[in-house]
C-alpha cells in the first residue's frame, strides 16, 4: 500500500466556526518579485492561531485591510510551515494597491485558508504537469513544495510556466532548487503580434511562444498524467484541450478558477460560476466539471 | 389537551384542571385574541412584526395593535402591477403577499459583521456586535415558510454558519397563515410551496367566519398560546372543524390548479418545473436572453423582492482617522455589474448574461448548490419588476423552443 | 485562483504614490445655484477631523484666502456657460492632479441645459431687459465636455456622506466606494415600497444611479433622476411600459428631461419620445 503523503485528500474548505472572524498578521518581509508583484511574508500575532492554522497547497487566504477592502489571495508558501505564509499579489485595485504601500512591520486582518486544494494526495505513482499562466504559479507554488519533497512518490513532476514577457516570470530564483528537487522546469513568453519581429524581447534567449506549445513537447503527456493549471480562463481552456488531446483523462485535469468574492464560503453568491461556487466548490475544479460552463460566454 | 379526545365537539383550554393546548392541537382565537397574542409575544421580550397597509401596500412592520392588521384589504397583483383594494367583506389577512418577505428581517439589507480597531499600529478585531431582540413575525405564508427552509440551507446548511442569521433564526418565532385566496402572480402549487401551510412554524392561523382556527406547531406557540389563554378562555376546536379548515387551502390549491385566463383579467401563473434544471443548463446560449434583456432594465427588484435571494457584498465604514472600521454586509444583486467584477470589469457586461446568471441560478444552480430550487412560487419577481417581466414566461418560452442558440455576431 | 484580486483596477494616478503632504483641495465654481458647495459647507463639521490631513486650498465660498496650487483634488461646481468658463476649465485641470465633477450642472449641464433645447436669443429676450449685455454659450455643457474628468460625484445636489466618502478615500489612497446601480436598490434596502408599481406613478428609480437614499420614493413621490443614469439603463423600455399604463408621452418626455436631461442616455430618450411622439421631431440638441 502507498503511504500517505503531502497532504489529505479531504481538507475543510473554511475553517471552523465564525466565517467572518478573521486574525491579525504581521508583515515579517515583502519581496519584489516582478515589476507591481510583491510576496508578502505574514506571521500570526497571536501564537494559539499560529499553532491551529493548517493549509493545503492551492488554497486562498482572505487578506483584509480595515478601511480599504478585502481580496482572495493564494497561499504560496510551503504547507510544512504554516506559521508561515507568503502571498504574491499584484497591485491592481484597491486592496492590492494598498498593500503595497504597507511596509514589514505594519499589520493586517487574514482569515482563511478557504476552498479545496489541488488533488496531489491521491495521485501518486502519476505524471503531475503543472501549467501556469503568468501570476497563474502563484496558486501552484506550495503545490510545487510539496511535491519537490515528495518527488519520489510521483513518476514525474513538470513545471511549465508562461507568461507574456520575461519580466513575466514568476520565481525564477527557485528554478534550480525545483530542479534540484527532481522537478522538470521550463518556462516560454509570447511571441510577437502577428506580422512582428521574431525576437519576443530583447536579452530573452528562452522560448517564445505559448505556454500549450511546451505542453505539445512533453513526451510523458499521457493517460498517466495529471494536470494542474491556473492562468486565465482561455489560457486554461486550450491547456485542457491539449491535454485531452494528448490523451489525459478529463478528469484528471485540474483549473483553478478566479472569480469576484466577498465571503468565499458559499453565502455572498458573488463567485457563482454555472451551477458552482468557486470559493467552496473551487477553486480547483476537474475540467470535466466545468467543460461545458467554460465554452460558454460571459457566465 | 388531545384533539382527538374530543370528537364530539369544542372543549375549553383553559378551565381548572384541562390541559392546554400542546403542539398538534387546534384552538379558536377571536379577532380580540390576536391583541392577546400580541401582547403575550410582546411580554416575553420579542419585537412583533406583521402586515399592515402603508405606503399604498401591505408591508411588514412592527405591530403594537391587532386593528393595525389589513383586515378587509385586498392585493390585485400582475406584471408590473399591484393595487391594494378595499373590500368590507374580506377577513384580516385576505391580502396575499407584499413586497417584503422574512429576508428582510433574517437577512437584513445591511449588517455590521465585524468591528476593527488599530491602536499603536496594530489591528484587531473587536468581539462585540450590537444585540438584537428576538423576533415574532405574525401572518407568514406557506411560500414564505419555504423562502425560510430554503435561505435555512444557504446560511445554515453549509460547511460554514453565517452566525448573525443563526442569532435571528434560532429565536425567530413565527405565526403564519394559511391563504385563502391567490393572486394572478402565485404560483405556489406549481412550486410545491404552497398555498397550505404544513410545517414550520410555531402558530398557525386559518380564518374561519371572523375567527381563527389556529395550529399550534411547536412547544414556543403552545406557551405563548398558554399565555394567550391565562387572559381569556380558548374553545377547542372541533375534529370537523379541523378537517374544514384543512381543507380551506386544500381547497384553493385546487383552484388554483384550475384557474384559466379570462379575457380582462391578469393570467393566472403556472411554472411547469419538470426537468427545469437540465432545459436551462441547456439552453444557455438560447436568443430568448437577448430577448428578454431588450425588456429588462436591470434595476434589481426581482432579486431584492425574493425571499431566497442571498446575494451579497461587503463594504468598510471607516472614521476619518482610518483607525475604527466596521464592516457592513450589504444586498447584492445579480443584475449589478459589480456583482460578477474581476479585474476592473465585469465577467457578465450584458443585461442578457445577468438575466440568464438570475434565472438559471434560481432555478437550476441551486438544485445542485443545495438540493433545492430557488423558488418558492411567491410572484413577488413578477409583481415588482417595474416592467413586469414574468420568471413563468420567460421558462415557458425557453421550453417552448428549447435548443435554439443564438447566432454569433 | 491566482493571486490577482479581483476588485476594481485603478487607473488614476492619485492613490499610486504614498501619501506624504496634506492632499491640497480646491474648490470651483462655474454656472450652479450653489447648493453643492453648501453641502462641502454642511460637511465641514466633519471635514475639520479631516484638517490635518487635508488642507482646503482654494474654496472661495468658504474662505477668500486662497493658497496657490497645484491641487490634489479639484472639485467643480457647475456648468460651462461662457466662453470664459471654458478658459478657465482648461486652466483649472492643469492645476488638479484628481478632478472630480460635483453635482448635476457639472456632470450633465444641469436644469440649466433644459435651454438646450430652444433658442438661447428667445431665452435670453425673454429674460432679460438688455439682452445684448449678456455673454453666453448657446448651450450649457457638462465639464467632461472640456476637459478629462477623473470622477463624478452625482446628484442635484451632491449627498455629504458620498463627499466624505471621495475625500476620505483621497486621503487613504483608495478609489472611492460609490454606488453605481439604480436607485430601486435603495428603496428595497429600506423598505420603500414602489411607487411605480403599488401607484402607477411614472418614476425614474429604476434607471438612476442611487446615492440618494431614496429619498423621493420614501415621500410617496417619483424619483426625477437627480443623479443621473444608472450604469445600465433600458430607458425605451421603461418609458414604453409607462405609456402602455396610461402615461402621456409628453409627460414622459418632461419626466426624463429634467435636472439631468442632458445626460447621454436620458438626452437620447427624450429625443426618442419627442421624435416618435404623434406630430413629429422637434429640435435636437
Amino acid at each position: 500500500m502507498m503511504p500517505a503523503v503531502g497532504c489529505p485528500a479531504v481538507v475543510p474548505t473554511a475553517p471552523a466556526g465564525d466565517p467572518w472572524r478573521s486574525h491579525t498578521v504581521r508583515i515579517e518581509g515583502i519581496v519584489e518579485e516582478i515589476p507591481g508583484v510583491r510576496t508578502y511574508d505574514l506571521r500570526f500575532l497571536d501564537e494559539a492561531v499560529a499553532r491551529g492554522y493548517r493549509f493545503a497547497p492551492g488554497q486562498f487566504n482572505m487578506l483584509h485591510l480595515p478601511g480599504i477592502g478585502e481580496a482572495a489571495i493564494s497561499i504560496s508558501s510551503d504547507p510544512a510551515d504554516p506559521a508561515r505564509l507568503a502571498h504574491t499579489v499584484r497591485a491592481v485595485g484597491n486592496v492590492t494597491d494598498a498593500l503595497a504601500r504597507l511596509q514589514p512591520g505594519e499589520t493586517l486582518m487574514l482569515r482563511g485558508p478557504f476552498g479545496g486544494p489541488w488533488p496531489l494526495a491521491d495521485r501518486t505513482g502519476r505524471d503531475i504537469v503543472l501549467v501556469a499562466g503568468g501570476l497563474g504559479l502563484a496558486s501552484q507554488r506550495a503545490a510545487i513544495c510539496e511535491l519537490a519533497r515528495q518527488r519520489s512518490q510521483y513518476a514525474s513532476v513538470t513545471v511549465l510556466h508562461g507568461a507574456k514577457e520575461p519580466a513575466g516570470l514568476l520565481y525564477t530564483c527557485e528554478y534550480r532548487a525545483w530542479q534540484e528537487a527532481g522537478l522538470e522546469v521550463r518556462s516560454i513568453v509570447d511571441g510577437p503580434p502577428a506580422g512582428g519581429g521574431a525576437a519576443a524581447s530583447p536579452g530573452w534567449d528562452g522560448r517564445v511562444g505559448l505556454v500549450t506549445d511546451l505542453l505539445e513537447e512533453l513526451t510523458i503527456l499521457s493517460g498517466q498524467a495529471t494536470v494542474l493549471c491556473c492562468g486565465p480562463d482561455p489560457m486554461m481552456t486550450a491547456v485542457a484541450r491539449t491535454a485531452i488531446r494528448r490523451g489525459v483523462a478529463a478528469e484528471e485535469i485540474f483549473l483553478s478558477l478566479e472569480r469576484n468574492m466577498a465571503c468565499a464560503v458559499r453565502h455572498c453568491g458573488l463567485c457563482q460560476f454555472g451551477p458552482v461556487f468557486v470559493c467552496q466548490d473551487g477553486p480547483v475544479f476537474p475540467f470535466a466539471a466545468i467543460e461545458r460552463f467554460l465554452a460558454v460566454a460571459h457566465l | 389537551m388531545q384533539r382527538e379526545n374530543h370528537p364530539a365537539g369544542p372543549g375549553r383550554c383553559q378551565v381548572d384542571g384541562s390541559p392546554q393546548a400542546a403542539v398538534g392541537d387546534w384552538v379558536w382565537l377571536n379577532v380580540a385574541d390576536l391583541q392577546l397574542l400580541i401582547d403575550a409575544l410582546r411580554h416575553d421580550g420579542r419585537r412583533v412584526v406583521g402586515p399592515q397597509v402603508a405606503d399604498a401596500a401591505v408591508v411588514y412592520r412592527d405591530l403594537e395593535r391587532a386593528a393595525d392588521l389589513p383586515r378587509g384589504w385586498i392585493d390585485e397583483q400582475d406584471g408590473g402591477h399591484y393595487r391594494l383594494r378595499r373590500d368590507e367583506a374580506a377577513g384580516v389577512f385576505d391580502h396575499v403577499v407584499g413586497p417584503h418577505s422574512l429576508k428582510n428581517f433574517l437577512f437584513p439589507a445591511r449588517e455590521t459583521i465585524g468591528r476593527f480597531l488599530r491602536e499603536d499600529g496594530t489591528w484587531r478585531q473587536l468581539d462585540d456586535l450590537p444585540p438584537e431582540p428576538p423576533l415574532a413575525v405574525i401572518g407568514v405564508r406557506a411560500c414564505d415558510l419555504a423562502g425560510l427552509a430554503i435561505q435555512d440551507r444557504v446560511f445554515l446548511g453549509g460547511e460554514s454558519v453565517d452566525p448573525g442569521y443563526r442569532r435571528r433564526r434560532e429565536s425567530l418565532f413565527l405565526v403564519a397563515v394559511n391563504c385563502r385566496r391567490a393572486a394572478a402572480t402565485c404560483f405556489c402549487h406549481s412550486t410545491g410551496c404552497g398555498p397550505a401551510v404544513s410545517a414550520g412554524f410555531d402558530l398557525a392561523l386559518t380564518e374561519r367566519d371572523g375567527r381563527f382556527a389556529c395550529e399550534v406547531g411547536s412547544e414556543r406557540g403552545a406557551a405563548v398560546l398558554a399565555t394567550v389563554s391565562a387572559a381569556t378562555s380558548l374553545l377547542a376546536c372541533s375534529h370537523d372543524e379541523v378537517s374544514a379548515a384543512r381543507g380551506q387551502p386544500a381547497a384553493l390549491e385546487q383552484a388554483m390548479h384550475a384557474r384559466q385566463e379570462e379575457a380582462g383579467q391578469p393570467k393566472p401563473r403556472s411554472l411547469n418545473t419538470e426537468g427545469i434544471r437540465d432545459l436551462l443548463f441547456d439552453n444557455l446560449e438560447h436568443p430568448r436572453w437577448e430577448e428578454v434583456a431588450s425588456r429588462c432594465l436591470s434595476c434589481t427588484n426581482c432579486t431584492l423582492v425574493c425571499p431566497t435571494c442571498f446575494c451579497s457584498s461587503v463594504g468598510e465604514v471607516a472614521d476619518l482617522s482610518g483607525d475604527a472600521v466596521e464592516r457592513e454586509r450589504h444586498w447584492a444583486s445579480c443584475f449589478t455589474l459589480d456583482h460578477a467584477r474581476m479585474h476592473g470589469t465585469s465577467v457578465r457586461s450584458s443585461t442578457a448574461s445577468r438575466y440568464r446568471q438570475w434565472l438559471t441560478h434560481k432555478l437550476a444552480g441551486w438544485i445542485d448548490q443545495f438540493g433545492t430550487s430557488g423558488c418558492t412560487g411567491c410572484g413577488r419577481c413578477i409583481t415588482w419588476c417595474p416592467v413586469g417581466i414574468d420568471i413563468t414566461e420567460e421558462v415557458a418560452a425557453i421550453r417552448d423552443t428549447a435548443g435554439q442558440k443564438e447566432s454569433p455576431a | 485562483m491566482s493571486t490577482m484580486s479581483t476588485e476594481s483596477a485603478m487607473s488614476t494616478e492619485s492613490t499610486e504614490k504614498p501619501q506624504q503632504a496634506k492632499p491640497k483641495l480646491a474648490v470651483y465654481k462655474f454656472a450652479s445655484c450653489d447648493g453643492c458647495q453648501l453641502q462641502l459647507l454642511d460637511a465641514c463639521g466633519k471635514l475639520m477631523q479631516l484638517a490635518d490631513r487635508v488642507e482646503i486650498a482654494h474654496f472661495l465660498e468658504a474662505s477668500s484666502r486662497v493658497e496657490p496650487g497645484p491641487y490634489d483634488l479639484g472639485l467643480v461646481e457647475g456648468s460651462i456657460s461662457t466662453a470664459e468658463d471654458i478658459e478657465r476649465i482648461h486652466a483649472i485641470r492643469k492645476e488638479c492632479r484628481f478632478l472630480v465633477t460635483i453635482g448635476a450642472c457639472a456632470t450633465s449641464g444641469g436644469i440649466q441645459a433644459l435651454r438646450n433645447w430652444g433658442q438661447i436669443d428667445d431665452f435670453l429676450s425673454a429674460v432679460y431687459a438688455s439682452p445684448e449685455t449678456i455673454s453666453s454659450l448657446e448651450k450649457s455643457t457638462p465639464i467632461a465636455d472640456h476637459v478629462p474628468v477623473d470622477f463624478e460625484l452625482r446628484g442635484c445636489p451632491i449627498d455629504p456622506g458620498q463627499l466624505l466618502e471621495l475625500i476620505t478615500s483621497v486621503v487613504l489612497g483608495r478609489r472611492p466606494k460609490l454606488p453605481s446601480q439604480s436607485v430601486c436598490v435603495e428603496c428595497k434596502s429600506r423598505g420603500t415600497v414602489c411607487v411605480a408599481v403599488a401607484r402607477g406613478v411614472p418614476c425614474l428609480g429604476p434607471v438612476t444611479q442611487a446615492g440618494c437614499g431614496a429619498i423621493c420614493p420614501a415621500h410617496d413621490r417619483e424619483c426625477f433622476g437627480c443623479y443621473g443614469p444608472a450604469e445600465a439603463v433600458n430607458l425605451v423600455s421603461l418609458t414604453s411600459f409607462y405609456e402602455q399604463q396610461g402615461a402621456p408621452r409628453d409627460k414622459l418626455t418632461r419626466l426624463v428631461r429634467g435636472i439631468n436631461g442632458y445626460a447621454q442616455a436620458f438626452r437620447e430618450e427624450s429625443n426618442r419620445l419627442e421624435a416618435t411622439a404623434d406630430g413629429g421631431a422637434k429640435g435636437r440638441p
